[in-house]
């Protein structure tokens, strides 16, 4: 086979963007198995230290915080139990209110429809402040729940689903519904399949909107049983080590490439629906 | 009361189009009814209020004796065809057809049975597998087909199913349609704007226009006494040539020509109709035809030419008729066949 120089260039192309996307996780992944020292007095690594095993345990199983009980596998799992909780419940609300608007046809869908896609002009951080009222009302601070519920809507994923749904022909509502199906069947042994690599990519998205979300756990969790991973950076940062006020570089890179860990799980898992979700409307 | 019963039903849609004026029609038990008519004549609209798509603006709709106006589509027990088929892109061809089956809460087994039996008779048991995706259109046109008959409805009906099929197809699927209806003995109706697809399914025709039953019967009934204008010119193919006249004193004189003692009191402006097969050559001719074009069917010639005054007319011969481009050929109409209309309201006047 011959080799195009288009084809090469495509190549080189190609392979320096792989590079911008794999050199600094790759630094990263090597600066954590050094000692932090080393870091500090030689700058970032290339190459695989001695200290991989020590950081790792280390971060994974050092109590920290003020009580000296959180660890980082305990912020992970919040994080994990946080962004699952969000990306599950945002997709099926979205999906479902998507259902909503499309097949119910009364005159307010369109008006809501818009009220629900001005929503994304005032995200989370905007309204902080009435949202933690209304949570610390509720008594939900300091509970999964309370972390949990207020990010739940998401105009993004319910555009998404509205528009996708407007692709499907009439005549397949009209056939299923002589066919005996309700509302209900329509949603679940239609709807949901065929919008499925949709549902994948969604939920990845959402999921990582939600793991990485900073400002509301902070604001939302006083108890340290509930902190999240990108809180956790905070602590790790600020700490001392053995007397003297040296950061930990090492354990924070560690902690870093720990931190990846669930999300690209969750891609690694969808990503076989997620490309085809992006790609395609599968009909 | 018959099977299904159509009172005074009136269509008009949100936007004000009003696309079924009062049709009452009766559908006989086992009857196999086709709804005829051009594009956008209502047709449509009428299977689908039967099928509870559309609501009913005004008028009552009976099936098996129970008023059904209100009744949900998924209620009524019946089954519809769609013209591009609708078939569920996610499921298995298995799956398509027991999905309705599954929703009536049958059991596994009688559904497995059923979905088999039907996949024979359709020929389909090879791609029960296999997603909608994979089927050529004939196969798929057979799904939707399986998909109706598996769950035994009341009703048949089919919006035109053949419209996306090649030319060769649609006349075997047609035939495969009319025999398997004859099989399974379920009433049906059928939507087409295709006449020879309508005169060739019909137990009974309606001639449908601008949302009004024009002509109801079966389809010889049709041709032979078209009771307007617009049946006689949609029903017949070639089509029905048409010639301007006038009716005094019982002579009609057309185009170029008289009939005497015609079987009419009508008198004024009209339209005469003459079949092009109701034609033939002889000596004492009515009419005289300069011939511009001969299409060979094999079977037929149709001669396609025009009269002394420059009106296109078709004349239909046997295809062992050699007939030059450029004849002269003398026609007469056989047995007094012509058909006399009202030029105003298109009524039939004779
Ligand atoms: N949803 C609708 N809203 C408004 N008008 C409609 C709607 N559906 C159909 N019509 C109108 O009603 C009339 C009848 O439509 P219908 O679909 O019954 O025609 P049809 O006889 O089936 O035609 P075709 O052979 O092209 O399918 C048409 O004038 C059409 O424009
Ligand atoms: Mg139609």
């Amino acid at each position: 086979m011959k080799i195009k120089p288009l084809q090469i260039i495509a190549h080189i192309i190609l392979i320096l963007g792989v590079l911008l996307m794999v050199v600094p996780i790759w630094i990263s992944f090597a600066s954590s198995s050094h000692d932090s020292v080393t870091i500090l007095t030689e700058g970032m690594k290339f190459h695989i230290g001695d200290q991989l095993a020590r950081n790792y345990n280390e971060v994974l199983n050092e109590k920290g915080g003020w009580s000296e009980e959180v660890t980082a596998a305990k912020m992970f799992i919040n994080s994990f139990i946080m962004a699952l909780g969000i990306a599950t419940l945002k997709v099926v609300i979205s999906a479902m209110s998507a259902y909503a608007l499309v097949y119910y046809r009364f005159k307010l869908a369109v008006p809501i429809f818009w009220l629900i896609f001005i929503t994304l002009l005032v995200p989370l951080e905007v309204r902080i402040f009435p949202s933690y009222k209304i949570v610390s009302d509720l008594g939900l601070t300091n509970s999964y729940t309370g972390l949990i519920l207020p990010l739940v809507a998401s105009a993004t994923a319910t555009f998404f689903f509205r528009q996708f749904y407007k692709t499907i022909p009439d005549e397949l509502l009209e056939s299923a519904k002589l066919d005996g199906a309700n509302a209900w069947s329509f949603f679940i042994d239609f709807l949901v399949p065929l919008s499925k690599t949709m549902i994948a990519a969604m939920f990845i998205f959402m999921f990582v909107y939600g793991y990485s979300q900073y400002l509301w756990p902070l604001i939302m969790t006083t108890a340290e049983e509930y902190w999240t991973v990108v809180m956790g950076m905070k602590i790790i940062y600020t700490e001392s080590y053995e007397g003297v006020a040296l950061p930990r570089t090492a354990e924070r890179f560690a902690y870093i490439i720990l931190s990846m860990i669930p999300p690209v799980l969750v891609v690694v898992f969808l990503q076989k629906w997620f490309i085809k979700g992006l790609i395609q409307t599968e009909k | 009361m018959s099977f299904l019963d159509l009172k005074n039903v009136t269509k008009i849609y949100p936007n004000g189009t009003k696309a079924v004026h009062e049709t009452s029609l009766s559908v006989d038990e086992g009857e196999f009814m086709v709804f005829v008519g051009p594009s956008g004549c209502g047709k449509s609209t009428l299977l689908r209020m039967v099928a509870g798509l559309e609501d009913i603006t005004e008028g009552d709709i009976n099936l098996d004796g129970k008023l059904i106006n209100e009744v949900d589509p998924s209620e009524r027990d019946v089954a519809m065809v769609f013209q591009n088929y609708a078939l569920y892109p996610h499921m298995n061809v298995y799956n398509n057809l027991a999905y309705g089956l599954k929703n009536r809460g049958i059991d596994k087994e009688t559904i497995e049975q059923k979905v088999n039996d039907a996949a024979k008779l359709l020929q389909i048991s090879d791609y029960l597998q296999r997603k909608p995706s994979m089927l050529s259109g004939g196969q798929r046109q057979r799904v939707a087909m399986g998909r109706a008959i598996v769950r035994n409805p009341k009703i048949f009906l089919f919006d035109e199913p053949l419209s996306n099929l090649d030319a060769k197809l649609r006349i075997q699927m047609r035939l495969e349609i009319k025999k398997l209806q004859q099989k399974v003995g379920v009433t049906s109706i059928f939507v087409t704007h295709d006449q020879v697809e309508a005169m060739t399914l019909a137990d009974r025709l309606a001639v449908i226009n601008n949302g009004i039953i024009e002509q109801l019967g079966t389809p010889i009934e049709i041709y032979d006494n078209p009771k307007s204008l617009f049946v006689a010119g949609f029903i017949g193919s070639p089509q029905m040539n048409f010639l301007d006249g006038n009716i005094k004193n019982k002579t009609l004189s057309a185009e170029g020509f008289e009939i005497k003692d015609i079987d009419s009191d009508f008198e004024g402006e009209v339209k005469l109709g003459i079949r092009p097969e109701h034609l033939s050559q002889s000596e004492n001719s009515l009419i005289n035809l300069k011939v511009d074009l001969v299409e060979q069917l094999g079977s037929d010639n149709l001669v396609y030419g025009q009269l002394k005054n420059k009106k296109d007319f078709c004349y239909r011969c046997p295809g062992n008729l050699t007939i030059e481009k450029g004849a002269d050929l003398s026609l007469n109409i056989e047995n007094n066949k012509y058909y006399i209309f009202d030029k105003s309201t298109g009524k039939r006047v004779n």
